[in-house]
């Protein structure tokens, strides 16, 4: 198993790479799931608002 | 077959096509990456000449292929919204950027990873990696461009230009490990001479394929998400996303 993460000694700049690869890869994942939900809700907010009167 | 190709250039029509597809983009995208990353790490052989440090080539390269890719396309929906003006077109443009400039980001910094251990410096300024540093900037330029201009007409029109401009640039990474010295290596598959041609086995050859699809899906997913923000945006108040705002509730 430790031998498996060391990657014969490479295993710093192999993990740094794929680590920092799946970081910013799911991290944008994120963003862009959470900008869509809160427009959502603020365009939902007025169409209820625009409803009520 | 004769398909209306700008009916699809319509926000309204594009809106709930592209909502349709991109959860099933990201699933395959999901299922590719796991199948990808198996072979990355249980499949492929370790490399005779650089030991299992060769591994990070499966992220580096589909990184720096979709960086470069992700940019043409990108001043492909530019140069098609400056010349017949539909709105889609430069809202997909600037839907790209973002994703692009990750994947430009993750490809300097794999490579910088890369680099160290093998040519025992993590970053040199010659061609490949300063074309691919300008990549990056030519990103954050357009994005930046982009906001600081508030007609979205006007920020449309400005930031295409720089994007059809900056396409200059993409041939020049792709070519500057041939048109200058370099200690950056050669391309790992060359098309051309009848059928495709790689220095390295048909196992890594499939893994890398594999990677590359996995981020393809990756990117079809986030930016098709990111449009339909994007145009909810922009058509906040028009009549078509207040009808379907009103359907949902």
């Amino acid at each position: 198993m430790s031998e498996f993460f060391a990657m014969g000694g490479y295993g710093g700049y192999i993990w740094g790479s794929f680590g920092v690869a799946a970081l910013f890869m799911i991290g944008e994942a994120i963003l862009v799931v959470r900008r869509r939900r809160t427009l959502l809700q603020r365009l939902g907010r007025m169409v209820r608002l625009n409803s009520g009167e | 077959m004769a398909i209306n190709w700008f009916k699809y250039s319509s926000p309204a029509t594009f809106y709930p096509l592209a909502g349709r597809v991109a959860p099933w983009f990201a699933v395959a995208s999901v299922i590719l990456m796991v199948i990808g990353l198996y072979l990355s790490f249980f499949v492929a052989p370790t490399d005779y000449k650089q030991g299992e440090g060769y591994r990070i080539m499966f992220i580096h390269v589909p990184a720096a292929w979709m960086s470069m890719f992700i940019y043409i396309v990108m001043a492909g929906w530019a140069a098609a919204g400056m010349i017949w003006r539909t709105r889609l077109s430069s809202m997909m443009a600037t839907a790209l950027a973002p994703t692009g400039a990750m994947f430009t980001f993750v490809a300097l910094w794999t490579g910088a990873l890369w680099g160290k251990p093998m040519w025992g410096t993590w970053w040199v300024w010659d061609a490949r990696l300063t074309s691919e540093l300008i990549l990056l900037f030519l990103y954050i330029g357009f994005m930046a461009l982009e906001s600081a201009i508030d007609d979205p007409r006007r920020a449309a029109r400005a930031g295409g230009l720089l994007a059809l401009v900056g396409v200059i640039n993409v041939p020049i990474i792709y070519y500057s490990v041939q048109w200058w010295n370099t200690l950056h290596q050669g391309a790992s598959i060359k098309l051309g001479g009848g059928g495709m041609q790689s220095s390295m086995t048909t196992v890594m050859l499939w893994t890398l394929v594999i990677m590359a699809l996995a981020c393809w899906f990756y990117t079809i997913a986030v930016v098709l998400t990111r449009v339909r923000s994007i145009i909810l945006e922009r058509e906040g108040t028009s009549v078509w996303v207040k009808e379907m705002l009103q359907e949902e509730k």
